[in-house]
């Protein structure tokens, strides 16, 4: 137990010092997020108009939830690029013959993708407050949105390391974003209110650990939450990490006899 | 750390293994039976061209890959039922480089001995000794991105001997350096034998460093190792010098053919492109008859060579094909009229053409 937080921890650290030294990579990182939110927000910014809209009269509050979960979805999706890198090199293979904990590389992975999305978050929320958008929530809806946003990209984390490991090349991992990512997306209230779109969508955003996300998130930002709801969200999603991080351990050995 | 001498730090017992090969075709075999033992504290070399089978022996030593049968241990530890100890006692340099682009050398360095346990103290202090001692001190602080290739080949073993392992695995550890590179590493590597008193299972396509390094080697073909022993034994078990003679270019060759094998004692008689070759128990008897005999008959020579046993013919004699061309020697009795001249009639390059 002791080994795998240590080898977590040591594993994190040498891909935030990897992060740190590709400055373009950061900036690109942090100019996304902002495209995203202020183009979406001046593009559909008289939806609130639309007869039936329940989610406030600001669009760029109902939105910035919506992105900020939106940029954990598609970060994560591409976390097992570093597994893709580790491969084509004999890193993973000089791993895996050494005593590192399993888990404690799956596990480094996410945490690290979890920096990533906590970054991003915190520069939407600065770029949506300069322009104009305001929260009732205070520091405790912060905080759940932090960690909704975690959350997520845990889930999508540990999926893309699986499917690296499995699949064994970048391409699908062009896959899963395309495929899984952008539907999920839109089959969410991240955007758009789904009161107002057709029930099949409402049905299926019922089980999108994306929305579920979107709206433990955008609830936390409201001066009065619905607890309960925020609660039975995170607890879905809680339960989906450790669903997805068994499944990524457990990808090794589907690598190991491939190699 | 005194090891009885007699011990065994790798024993490989019947190893089978294949790939799947695509749809609808037959499995891969990369291993057919693979067996060999190497004796705790010496440099085993395991030889033979791309796709011999090295590598993947290689990978099951090292617990990455499970054979479809048979079994191996690692210092007495078996490798199928505690992969978990067997990593412990193990060093593992893969064919590709086994470094992080985005670290340090240094940071490479102490992040693997972490990993293998060792208290950061002691990671720091190992990894400093290890960069001094394969002249990399200067380099250390920088991204190994920047490193030439054999200045990374060597991080790449100073990662595998972090921890001191009882057994290095070093997967074509020179493959694609310069041959100033190449004489750099092999002098690093046996400085690091000595020092370090561990077993190395080293694998090379290249005759010249499994004769240089190890001190016994197995030759590995079509995923069997076809024999075993140390390179004197080897060579010498082939009891006599090659001859080598290469013909002029108007040179009718099955006469020649016919004139040489006239010549008593030489036996072995292969041709390759223009150039006969042929093992006789002692080559300076042996030479001045076989150009008696092409002189006789009136034809011309462009060269003639007398060598000591290479591993090269070694590897021919077991194998069926010569180590370079690794495509077939033709017997001599096969019709080669036409065929054009290689050219130089070197020993290094005689079946290079």
């Amino acid at each position: 137990m002791t080994t795998a937080l240590t080898h977590t921890g040591i594993l994190t650290a040498r891909q935030l010092r990897a992060f740190m030294r590709m400055p373009a990579y950061l900036i690109m990182n942090l100019i996304q997020p902002i495209i995203w939110l202020l183009l979406f927000g001046a593009l559909f910014k008289s939806v609130v108009n639309i007869p039936g809209f329940s989610g406030g009269g600001n669009y760029l509050e109902f939105l910035t939830p919506g992105i900020v979960m939106m940029m954990a979805l598609f970060g994560a999706a591409w976390a097992g690029t570093s597994y893709i890198q580790d491969m084509d090199r004999g890193v993973m293979d000089r791993f895996l013959t050494s005593p590192t904990s399993r888990t404690g590389m799956i596990v480094a992975n996410m945490l690290y993708q979890a920096v990533l999305t906590l970054i991003q978050t915190l520069v939407v929320l600065g770029v949506a407050w300069l322009a104009g958008a305001r929260f009732g929530g205070g520091v405790v809806g912060l905080l759940i949105l932090l960690l909704s946003a975690v959350l997520l990209t845990f889930v999508f984390a540990a999926l893309s390391n699986a499917i690296a490991l499995i699949a064994r090349a970048q391409t699908a991992l062009i896959g899963i974003s395309q495929v899984l990512a952008f539907p999920l997306m839109f089959l969410s209230s991240a955007i758009m209110d789904t009161r107002l779109s057709p029930t099949w969508v409402q049905n299926i955003a019922r089980f999108n650990p994306f929305e579920w996300a979107v709206i433990a998130g955008r609830d936390a930002l409201q001066s009065s939450p619905d607890w309960p709801a925020i609660w039975a969200h995170l607890g879905l999603l809680t339960a989906l990490v450790v669903l997805t991080t068994w499944l990524a351990t457990r990808a090794f050995r589907a690598y190991q006899r491939s190699v | 750390m005194a090891r009885p001498s007699t011990s065994l730090a790798i024993e490989a017992r019947d190893l089978v293994k294949t790939y799947p090969a695509g749809r609808g075709k037959r499995r891969a075999q990369a291993l057919d039976s693979v067996s060999f033992e190497v004796e705790a504290g010496t440099i085993f070399g395991l030889l033979g061209p791309n796709g011999a089978g090295k590598s993947t022996s290689v990978k099951i030593l090292s617990t990455l890959s499970r054979p479809d049968s048979g079994g191996a241990s690692i210092a007495g530890i078996d490798v199928l039922r505690h992969p978990e100890r067997v990593r412990k006692a193990i060093g593992f340099v893969a064919q590709k480089a086994v470094s992080d682009p985005m670290d340090t050398g240094r940071e490479n360095l102490v992040l693997a001995g972490r990993l293998q346990g060792m208290p950061r103290a002691a990671a720091t202090a190992r990894a400093a000794e290890l960069l001094e001692r394969f002249s990399l001190g200067d380099s250390a602080d920088r991204l190994v991105k920047t490193y030439s290739g054999g200045m990374a080949r060597k991080l790449d073993v100073t990662i595998g001997l972090m921890h001191s392992p009882q057994v290095l695995f070093l997967d074509e550890p020179t493959t694609g350096l310069d041959p100033e590179a190449r004489a750099d590493m092999w002098a690093e590597l046996e400085s690091m034998a000595e020092a370090e008193q561990m077993t190395v299972l080293l694998t090379t396509h290249y005759l010249e460093e499994a004769d240089h390094l190890a001190s016994k080697l197995a030759i590995v073909d079509h995923g069997r190792v076809v024999v075993t022993g140390t390179p004197e034994e080897l060579k010498d078990g082939l009891r006599g010098d090659a001859v080598f003679v290469e013909l002029s270019p108007e040179t009718d060759l099955d006469a020649a053919l016919r004139a040489v094998s006239r010549v008593s004692g030489l036996s072995e008689i292969l041709v390759d492109a223009r150039t006969i070759r042929g093992r006789a128990a002692v080559g300076a008897v042996a030479l001045p008859q076989i150009l008696g005999a092409l002189d006789d008959a009136a034809l011309g020579v462009a060269s003639a060579t007398v060598a000591r046993p290479s591993l090269d013919d070694v590897y021919l004699r077991y194998t069926g094909h010569s180590f370079r061309s690794g495509r077939p020697s033709l017997p001599a009795a096969s019709p080669l009229a036409g065929a054009q001249s290689s050219g130089t009639g070197n020993t290094e390059k005689e079946n290079a053409a």
